[in-house]
């Protein structure tokens, strides 16, 4: 009898029992598109404190600051992608310092992750070069010397960019197996799959849990992002990506811009924070559906 | 008989933007808001055919629709793609800017001290990555000192002072243009400082000199920005633009 393979199925709680203070965690998505906001919502409710964040940044990183976990970002951008496009709570832990940026270009980000994901120290890339990345590193980045020269003689001098090494990666996508194989049905896989070849733990959360059967039959080839050599836990959460939108949704427009409206008085925040994130997932899954019933009504 | 409809400083600013494009040829033009858009894609329908425009997420267009409109594709362009296009050079992005200053640095990022800003925006974007690999070109819907400040507060598009001329790494750096309401530049003045092309009709070398917070190489020589032809104005007002977006970018 051949044993069964692993079954990675998960819960929320299963995943954050295993994350410690002062990990670095990646973050997938882009900006507010297939963030996995459902893990990002348990975490901002757990104990756990002190993260390194990557990201290409959005909503994500922004319920994390307001949760005060996040000692130390890296990102290429914060954008929530509609207006008012400034996340007010990176905002906020920006302007009173709570945090320390190590900003860097977009494709640095890519190929920081790319180099972890090939257990390199560094990749050489020529974004960064005379900006102030460099200034925001604060001497944590170097540059690396050609040791060919040019047609001209010359050597080039390039950013080393570091590896971006992570202990845990947490994704989205939008179908999955029980083993970690995983497809995206949008127009863009984002860095999904460097995030989880960067990390030491790979979560990821899924809208369809399905069987491996379906799986490959439902997407083409192509869009099999993940397999299971790149997954530690499949957890299934329908809807998981919202207020950011993912293959089978859009962006909830309205809930993103209720969310930077309560941001602007401790009192909105608080009663933010009562009714959608002091709740377990299927609490506010059944609060949005509740809070979208009652915009609604009022058209 | 038919009022003739009077051409607005946006459609000067569309040509303007059009004018960016001259010459890139089977490049990608990658335009950050609308009177750029429009202007990449009246380039495309008049002088450079060849040029690949996207639909801003992750398709590349065949043909060269409205402002907000999708159309049939001809490819794919993930955001990791664009990367790989940003490291070949075959490029030219139209980004917006917080601060530029006489050099040519610009920030998007935030204002005031890296570590604790007064106020936070988005980030250095691709700017650094955009710069040092491709042609790029900056769109400023208002001319203002707050814009062209003495010196930015934070470098994201690198400018010509920050240049090392002994590392080939930067062999790649161009700034083409700045297109404003007010006018067309570029940094062709001495020691690669920003220099006025043009100034559109109506505006005077006085105003923008009070709305610049340094000195603008040739601003008194500048000639008047062209006037759109009738073929322009048609495309950017029955089939780019028929609503009028621009004219909400600029008045």
């Amino acid at each position: 009898m051949t044993p069964a393979p692993t079954d990675k199925t998960s819960t929320l709680d299963d995943v954050i029992g295993e994350l410690r203070d002062g990990m670095t965690i990646g973050i997938g998505g882009w900006g507010s598109r297939r963030k996995p906001m459902a893990l990002v919502r348990a975490l901002a409710r757990s104990d756990v404190t002190d993260l390194t964040v990557v990201t290409y940044g959005g909503p994500d990183i922004g319920l994390l600051c307001a949760a005060g976990k996040v000692r130390r970002a890296y990102y290429g951008f914060v954008s929530l992608d509609s207006a008012p496009f400034y996340d007010p709570w990176f905002a906020a832990a920006r302007t009173s310092g709570s945090i320390e940026a190590r900003e860097m270009d977009e494709g640095m980000v890519k190929c920081g992750l790319e180099a972890a994901a090939a257990r390199l120290p560094f990749l050489p890339i020529r974004a960064g070069l005379g900006s102030d990345v460099p200034t925001f590193w604060e001497g944590e980045l170097k540059t690396v010397t050609s040791p060919y020269p040019d047609f001209d003689g010359r050597a080039e001098t390039l950013i080393a960019m570091p590896a971006l090494r992570l202990d845990a990666a947490f994704v989205h996508l939008d179908l999955a197996d029980s083993r970690g194989n995983a497809a995206y049905t949008g127009v863009d896989p984002y860095m999904d799959d460097l995030y989880c070849a960067a990390a030491d733990r790979r979560y990821l959360e899924t809208d369809q849990l399905v069987s491996t059967e379906v799986l490959v039959k439902s997407v083409p080839t192509q869009r099999l992002l993940l397999n299971r050599m790149n997954v530690e836990r499949v957890v299934h959460t329908p809807n998981g990506a919202h207020f950011t939108f993912a293959g089978e949704y859009g962006r909830d427009e309205r809930f993103q811009r209720f969310y930077v409206e309560s941001a602007k008085t401790p009192e909105q925040w608080a009663a933010f924070s009562k009714r959608f994130l002091e709740v377990d997932e299927a609490d506010y899954q059944r609060a949005v559906t509740e809070w979208q019933g009652a915009q609604e009504d009022q058209q | 008989m038919v009022e003739p409809v009077e051409t607005t400083r946006a459609e000067i600013c569309v040509v303007a933007c059009a004018e960016i494009f001259s010459g890139a040829g089977e490049i990608m033009a990658s335009p950050m808001a609308p009177i750029p858009l429009l202007g990449a894609r009246l380039a495309r329908l008049t002088t450079e055919p060849d040029l690949l425009i996207t639909d801003g997420e992750a398709l590349i267009l065949a043909d060269t629709p409205a402002i907000g409109k999708s159309g049939p594709i001809e490819g794919w362009m993930p955001f990791r793609k664009v990367f790989d296009v940003v490291a070949s050079g075959r490029r030219h992005v139209v980004m917006g800017a917080n601060q530029i200053d006489r050099f040519g640095n610009q920030n998007l990022s935030a204002f005031g001290p890296l570590q604790q800003p007064t106020r936070q925006m988005f980030g250095s974007r691709g700017a650094p990555g955009n710069t040092l690999n491709h042609p790029t070109s900056y769109w400023v819907a208002r001319h203002s000192p707050r814009v062209f400040t003495d010196e930015v507060d934070i470098v994201c598009g690198v400018g010509y002072d920050r240049v090392d001329p002994d590392n080939p790494a930067f062999r790649y750096h161009h700034i083409h243009r700045v297109v404003t309401n007010l006018g067309v530049f570029d940094f062709d003045g001495p020691d690669h400082t920003m220099r006025a092309r043009s100034l559109h009709p109506g505006v005077s070398a006085e105003e923008v000199a009070d709305n610049t917070g340094f000195e603008i190489a040739e601003l008194s020589t500048a000639p008047s920005t062209r006037m759109p032809t009738a073929e322009e104005l048609t495309l950017i007002r029955d089939l780019l633009d028929p609503k009028g977006v621009r004219n909400r970018e600029v008045k």
